[in-house]
């Protein structure tokens, strides 16, 4: 009844191809948009550092591996590594050039993870499926090993970790352990928010359609004049990009410094668990998932013993793994297209409410 | 020149040297290979009858290892402990058919994949819950396993020194392939098990129960998995790092074939005594250290020549 749209016309194809073509969709974004402006006037600073700024990091990493893994349909276990390419090179970016904005470095620092991306995405083109995560395997396992050897990489560090410097933008600390939340956050949700954005577009546009192309039926594809080396490179670097951002990010803004043992094939597997969960190929499933899998945790640390249930903390984080593990087998016989298709179903219901069938 | 001098020629110098250290490092391997073979022959059993990548195989190591011990702490008899252990992977084995692999049926390799890795993530949660999250000490002598280690003298060259638990695992392993060998060649169960692996379709046109068939499969596994955990037990202790090591089991089963268990056992191999000798004479010259990487790299570089492993069946699929 209060999501329809009857009565809304389009008159040119520009209105027709719009992101949102519904108006309440623009709606509903536009009141998200603004509720995460104002979230700071409630939240603590413990809500904005713990929960909602790795939360907006993790469902970027979690886009970034949708993009693979949902759209151009190739496995990947290696996310993990990609991201700590971002975070190292946005490390070393920031020491050599000190003088240069911290956002751009952050930007750049994909680049260097999109080419280490098209390195190991090159075995793609002649295998599939199982062989290629393999393949992602040995690029998780690989860099993480020059993580912890190649000492130029942390500036020959005694502890072997990366430290973020504090950095300013527009006379803000926005990086370093000075940083207040509120400055870290809006940098943050700024990055996300126009990140998704360009993704957005470039998975409406001709990229993407031939991303979806190769992922559903790879001859086809070729024989329709798609070139799987360039839709699965370019799938490759854009995605490693993505996640080598959300890497930088997940140290210059939440972590504060890191070791090798961050960027470890556990943090692969938890964005894929993010991926799975909200949906894979989808952007608003990939909030979704990063949503539920970090803040799941978090919830029941806080949430069972005000229940009166006492438990100790260790304990929890155990459960919560059985938690996700026996989720992720539910939603794959449920709902293989995950929290997003759950989302779908809703606005569908909607749509047709209050009959049960238009 | 002197690079070049260092990778090519300055390690060989240093086997004929060292002759008995030479054998040492390959006797390591050897048996660290034994043991991915194991893991390996895990994830084989379960490919070949149901098509099943099964990412699980390396918690259900440290899950029948921790059942083990931990039923053995909590003052069960050794022997009882083993039947135990045993009892819990059959009831796994059901529980995993039952709930996973049933209603998945017919759905895409990935998405089964993916469901052995939320399996993984769920069995990791529950053996910490259980068991506690601490490493454990193998009980082996209570096994009857040997502890000992004997020394070869090579003349006037030093000597070798030999784990007696390391001859054992080798000669469990060899008794655990010969023991599947007549199983899936000579008894009725082994018989439909092949025929499951050929043709899900047509066996169950014969009247072969698929779901039977899969349940047996997964406790194969399971005996597998806890005839690993015992000897990776033995050799350090049993605790979930082992889990991240029987990723190994990948490399493992390219070089080999994913279908077959002469290629697990040789692939094994090849990888324990390769990344050991890599390690020892070549890792050195980029810091040490490579052995979490070397046999990834091997297999990658394997795929691009011979997709389908040593022994496998079929070519996969080329794009």
């Amino acid at each position: 009844m209060f999501y329809r749209e009857a009565g809304q016309y389009k008159t040119t194809y520009a209105a027709d191809q719009q992101i949102f073509p519904i108006r309440q969709d623009r709606i509903g974004i536009g009141v998200i948009l603004v509720l995460a402006l104002l979230l700071p006037l409630v939240a603590s600073e413990f809500m904005l550092s713990a929960i909602a700024i790795p939360f907006l990091i993790l469902a970027l990493a979690t886009i970034g591996l949708n993009i693979l893994t949902g759209y151009a349909g190739q496995l990947s276990l290696g996310t993990g590594a990609f991201m700590g390419v971002g975070a190292y090179s946005c490390y070393k970016l920031v020491t050599i050039f000190p003088e240069v904005n911290v956002i751009v470095h952050i930007l750049l620092s994909g680049v260097f993870a999109a080419a280490a991306g098209v390195v190991f995405g090159l075995p793609s083109l002649r295998i599939k499926g199982l062989y290629l995560a393999v393949t992602t395997l040995a690029a998780q396992f690989f860099l993480e090993w020059c993580f912890i050897r190649i000492s130029w990489l942390y500036n020959y560090n005694a502890s072997g970790a990366i430290e973020v410097p504090g950095r300013e933008f527009f006379g803000t600390l926005v990086t370093g352990p000075a940083a207040g939340g509120i400055s870290r956050y809006y940098v943050v949700l700024a990055i996300v928010v126009v990140m998704t954005l360009l993704i957005k577009n470039l998975i409406r546009g001709r990229i993407g359609r031939q991303w979806m192309m190769i992922r559903d039926m790879d001859i086809a594809a070729e024989l329709m004049g798609v070139r799987p080396l360039v839709a699965k490179l370019s799938a490759f670097a854009v995605s490693s990009y993505v996640c080598g951002v959300a890497g930088a990010m997940f140290v210059f803004f939440y972590l504060g410094a890191a070791e090798p043992a961050v960027f470890s094939i556990t943090l692969s597997f938890q964005v894929l668990f993010m991926a799975i969960i909200g949906g894979l190929g989808s952007l608003v499933g990939s909030f979704f998932g990063a949503a539920f899998i970090w803040i799941l945790p978090i919830l029941m640390r806080v949430g069972l013993p005000a229940l009166g249930v006492d438990i100790a903390a260790e304990t929890v984080f155990q459960v919560a793994q059985m938690v996700i593990g026996a989720l992720i087998i539910f939603f794959l016989i449920v709902e293989p297209h995950g929290l997003a298709r759950l989302w779908a179903i809703g606005k569908e219901k909607l749509r047709v409410w209050p009959f049960p069938y238009a | 020149m002197d690079m070049l001098y260092n990778i090519l020629i300055d390690p060989f110098v240093q086997m004929v040297d060292a002759p008995d250290f030479l054998i040492q490092v390959v006797w390591e391997g050897f048996v660290a290979g034994v043991l991915y073979a194991l893991i390996a022959l895990g994830f084989v059993l379960i490919y070949k009858a149901s098509g099943v990548f099964n990412f699980a195989q390396g918690i259900m190591v440290v899950f029948a290892g921790l059942s083990l011990v931990g039923l053995h702490q909590k003052g069960v008899p050794a022997w009882l402990a083993l039947i135990l252990a045993i009892g819990i992977m059959a009831i796994l084995a059901v529980c995993i058919e039952k709930f996973v692999m049933r209603p998945l049926v017919g759905q895409p390799d990935i998405i089964l994949l993916m469901a052995t890795i939320g399996m993984t993530y769920f069995l990791i949660g529950l053996g910490e819950v259980i068991f506690g999250g601490e490493p454990k000490q193998m009980i082996t002598s209570e096994l009857g396993l040997p502890t000992g280690s004997t020394a070869f003298e090579m003349g006037e060259r030093g000597l070798v020194i030999l784990q007696h638990i390391d001859i054992a695992a080798a000669v469990i392993a060899l008794l655990m392939v010969g023991g599947l060998a007549v199983f899936f060649n000579r008894t009725r169960i082994g018989r439909a098990l092949r025929a499951v692996a050929d043709d899900h379709t047509a066996a169950l046109s014969v009247g072969i129960s698929l779901n039977q068939i899969w349940a047996i499969v997964w406790f194969a596994a399971g005996i597998v998995a806890l005839a690993t955990g015992i000897m990776w037990g033995a050799r350090s202790d049993v605790s979930f790092a082992l889990e991240i090591v029987a990723l190994k089991a990948l490399p493992v089963l390219i070089l080999g074939g994913f279908t077959s268990i002469p290629g697990a056992i040789i692939g094994g191999l090849i990888i324990g005594i390769g990344e050991k000798v890599g390690e020892i004479y070549w890792g050195g010259l980029v810091g040490g250290g490579i052995e979490s990487w070397l046999a990834y790299v091997i297999a990658l570089v394997f795929l691009l020549f011979r997709p389908q492993g040593l022994f496998g069946e079929k070519i996969i699929e080329r794009i």
